[in-house]
């Protein structure tokens, strides 16, 4: 098939049989996408506390999930897979999560240039309305030539 | 102490005599695309490093509880299937908050994967 003939890049297919890898051990899922976003779900596991003494997740499977749910979003924009790599990624933390509730990551890509692609996002544990985390960042596509003056 | 996370991701002191050297040994659960770790695996690393440093200067200076405010990860070079080792090195250590750094390496500590800028609100004891 030719990239005209290939269906679009469909998220949802795409973690069909679960995440692999290091996706696979946080149990992260997929929830629900649009044309430019895509979002994961990462359940509560007392195997991801982060701080014993409140029962929080740590803060490293969030950046997991928003680091895979932001990457899906540049894929899904862009209609097909395109082997890229992580340039940064932000997180404010603007509360911690709630013990025993599932964290969704919702991620969205807002800009592909040539080479580059920018991300933004949100995490909650049930109400969008009162996000726990905002994330921004950006990915480099590996298959890019270097660019030249 | 190491919380239950470090414990997943397979994080140890790399060296019982330097209390702020982690050391991440290479595993399938922490790969992202084949032959490459996982960006989010890096990083929690590099948080726990961060962490880690953070808890050791607040102990010789009175004590306190820490919470995250954020995180900026820079990926430098991809990170490949062998043992990954971290540092943490607050830069400031104020009444309310710290600024915390901590890299990310391989081979060779000068060439680094990844690295990690961090703000934490320190609740003093």
């Amino acid at each position: 098939m030719t990239p005209e003939t290939l269906p679009p890049f469909d998220p949802q297919r795409f973690i069909r049989h679960g995440v692999g890898g290091h996706g696979g051990l946080l149990k992260l899922s997929y929830h629900a996408h649009g044309p430019d976003w895509v979002e994961l779900k990462l359940p509560y596991q007392a195997a991801l506390i982060g701080d014993p003494d409140r029962g929080v997740l740590a803060s490293g499977p969030i950046l997991t999930m928003m680091d895979m749910a932001t990457s899906l979003a540049v894929w899904t924009r862009l209609g097909r897979f395109r082997p890229h790599a992580t340039l940064d990624l932000r997180i404010d933390y603007l509360r911690p999560a709630t013990p025993g509730k599932t964290v969704v990551g919702h991620g969205e890509c807002y800009r592909i240039t040539r080479s580059i692609s920018f991300v933004r996002g949100q995490a909650h544990d049930g109400d969008p309305t009162d996000p726990l985390a905002h994330v921004a960042g950006t990915f480099m596509f590996t298959d890019a030539p270097a660019e030249r003056a | 102490m190491l919380p239950p996370y470090a414990e997943l991701l397979g994080i140890t002191l790399a060296d019982a005599a330097d209390p702020t050297l982690l050391l991440m040994p290479s595993a399938d659960t922490l790969l992202g695309r084949p032959g490459y770790l996982h960006g989010g695996a890096i990083g929690g690393l590099l948080e726990m490093a961060a962490i880690v440093a953070l808890r050791c200067a607040l102990a010789e200076d009175g004590g306190g509880q820490i919470k995250p405010i954020n995180v900026t990860v820079d990926y430098m070079r991809g990170g490949r299937e062998k043992p990954t080792f971290a540092r943490g090195s607050v830069t400031r250590l104020g009444g309310r908050v710290a600024n915390v750094e901590a890299t990310a390496w391989q081979d060779d500590a000068d060439k680094p994967i990844a690295a990690a800028r961090m703000n934490y609100l320190i609740v003093r004891a």
